[in-house]
């Protein structure tokens, strides 16, 4: 019998122990039942990316020897890092030679950009949503929240014709243009600012402070919860963001990180290591991030749908 | 609340701008691409209903569509139960180990869905695959199981991809609600003599039931438009997995749109999910009864 299927009976035959000692009061085996469920579903979600890791540092030739690590101590034979040095080899390309980090520059400057164009596009309208009155503003609000239910597919096509005409393929602006104002975006900024006491926005112009002082100083402090999380949430979309860097972006040494790694499928389809590494380094920038700001990204993940 | 000069339609501007180029008028453009034949952004010819009539006479889209609902049905029947009952097993724990758990649950969600698909094409590999030698050791079963390559193992193995990433993902949704039930209730029903399950059944799930409205039918929203991780999964077939096994509707849309480049009619596959999900969105007004906010 392998240790897997051992353990597993086991945790099983644990549960069943501890059910037959107190069948009428089975809290000791419910209780066990929760932490071993829980701990299994751990388990289960962290072994992919344990495997990820040692596949990364793997020497191509024990790859699928050792499941996970190879047993220490570890040699330049089993443990190294040539799936990194050929990764940051680079790409021969009709730009002549790519190499790796100027994805990963690509993609943390794309995505850092559209981050904070959209927190300031956002923020500005959720503010004249949440504390004016204006012309049109109950039509506005319908079409927005409309608007949330278009698929963005459906938009792709026109869009796609229209950044041709406009002379933008292969350009950036391409990216951020059409994704600057983003609905669900203007909506949690416009629920967090309704928060934010009328009578505090009147003291301010009582002394004399213009608009957009109020709108800077005074209402995006109070805020800031909401903007890490709108951040990190934003950050971590556009990272990971495939379908339109993938038509509108055409030279080798602009693509971003999830349209060269599916790239990278088809060129390295027999060798495999050398794309787990690209993976491994381009889910690390969201892991740090999040990691850094869990609390909030929770946060600001779950208030629309439990407030609501 | 008073109207203040010219300040609101500053800080509005930018956004309608924004979105008369990029929303509105692509929106109305795709009402009129859809009864059009386009052969790249170059050129276009009216055709009226064709691109409709295309669509549905052919087999291939309602094979599209067929996976896709398959998808979409094994999400919530499969992977919200599992996502609910991880919130029950939680909900009930405390202290450090309850946000470790949290956070390692909800993990995979930071890792986009190309890289999940790249990461799994390479655990579903028949006799070496992690997927493989776990089943292999557990049950003794699927070793040299060809998961991306077998017509019918390639919609169970997307599933179970997508479980990986999203069961934790919708678990925070259902933790924040357990938070809100009120607990006197479920003790009063628990002195009433109400077994474990029926207090869950009867008084538990009711009063989160617009959370519960709300996960299944945003997860309905994002299966109908699963496109990146098949894509990346299935890259040696672009996606459609052999036989077709694995294509959806919007890889569908991307073929025929922007590989063979005819917008005319990737706009329509676009109406047709446009449809699908507006009816989805109606639905979840119409139960939950929101329609106020």
């Amino acid at each position: 019998m392998n240790p897997l299927r051992a353990f597993a009976l086991v945790l099983v035959a644990g549960f069943f122990v501890l059910w037959l000692r107190s069948p009428k009061n089975p809290k000791a085996a419910l209780a066990y039942f929760r932490w071993v469920a829980l701990a299994c579903a751990a388990s289960l979600i962290l072994a992919p990316f344990l495997w990820l890791v040692a596949a990364a540092f793997k020497d191509r030739e024990v790859l699928n020897e050792y499941i996970f690590f190879p047993p220490l101590p570890w040699s330049d034979r089993t443990m190294n890092l040539e799936n990194f040095r050929r990764l940051f080899a680079g790409d021969a390309s009709v730009q002549g030679k790519v190499y790796f980090w100027q994805y990963v520059l690509n993609s943390l400057f794309v995505t850092t950009t559209i981050t904070v164009l959209e927190l300031v596009f956002c923020s500005a309208a959720g503010f004249a949503l949440a504390k004016y009155d204006f012309r049109g503003k109950k039509p506005l609000m319908t079409f927005m929240l409309g608007s949330m239910m278009i698929p963005s597919v459906l938009l792709l096509a026109p869009l796609y014709e229209m950044i041709v005409k406009l002379g933008l393929v292969d350009s950036y602006s391409a990216l951020f243009l059409p994704y600057l104002a983003v609905p669900y975006g203007i909506f949690l900024f416009r629920q967090a600012m309704l928060g934010v006491p009328n009578e505090m926005l009147d003291a301010g112009r009582i002394d004399g402070a213009s608009e957009l002082y109020i709108y800077l100083r005074l209402v995006m402090p109070l805020v800031r919860p909401m903007s890490a999380a709108f951040c990190l949430i934003t950050f971590i979309g556009n990272w990971n963001a495939f379908f339109a860097p993938s038509i509108f972006l055409h030279t080798q040494d602009k693509l971003t990180l999830p349209v060269v790694l599916n790239l990278y499928l088809g060129l390295y389809r027999a060798d495999y290591g050398i794309f787990l590494a690209g993976t491994l380094i381009a889910i690390l920038p969201p892991a740090i991030l999040f990691f850094a700001l869990e609390k909030e990204f929770i946060g600001g993940l779950t208030s629309g749908a439990v407030k609501g | 609340m008073k109207q203040r000069g010219l300040a609101p339609y500053v800080f509005i501007a930018p956004y309608l701008v924004v979105m008369l180029l990029f929303t509105l008028y692509p929106l109305l453009n795709a009402g009129v691409l859809a009864f059009q034949q386009t052969n790249g952004p170059a050129s276009r010819a009216f055709v009226g209903f064709d691109n409709f009539r295309f669509l549905l006479s052919d087999p291939t889209f309602y094979q599209a569509l067929w996976n896709t609902t398959i998808f979409a049905a094994c999400s919530v029947l499969i992977q919200l139960p599992l996502s609910m009952g991880l919130a029950l097993l939680l909900n009930s724990g405390k202290g450090w180990a309850r946000g470790l758990l949290r956070l390692v649950l909800f993990s995979p969600n930071l890792v986009g869905q190309i890289f999940v698909g790249v990461l799994f094409s390479v655990l579903f590999t028949a006799r070496y695959g992690l997927v493989n030698r776990f089943l292999q050791a557990l049950f003794g079963w699927g070793l040299e199981k060809q998961w991306l390559q077998d017509p019918s193992l390639v919609m169970p193995a997307i599933v179970i991809t997508a479980l990986w990433l999203y069961v934790g993902f919708n678990m925070i949704y259902f933790l924040a609600a357990l938070q809100g039930v009120d607990k006197t209730l479920e003790e009063a029903a628990r002195v009433d003599g109400a077994s474990r399950f029926q207090v869950f059944w009867h008084v538990t799930l009711p009063s989160m039931r617009h959370v519960v409205v709300f996960v299944v039918v945003t997860s309905l929203i994002g299966s109908y438009q699963l496109f990146e991780l098949p894509l990346a999964l299935l890259s040696a077939s672009n996606g459609r997995g052999p036989d077709n096994a694995g294509l959806t509707v919007i890889t569908y849309l991307y073929d025929v749109g922007f590989v063979t480049g005819d917008l005319g009619l990737g706009s329509a596959v676009g109406w047709v999910l446009a449809l699908i999900i507006f009816t989805l969105s109606m639905l979840q007004i119409r139960v939950s009864g929101v329609a106020e906010e």
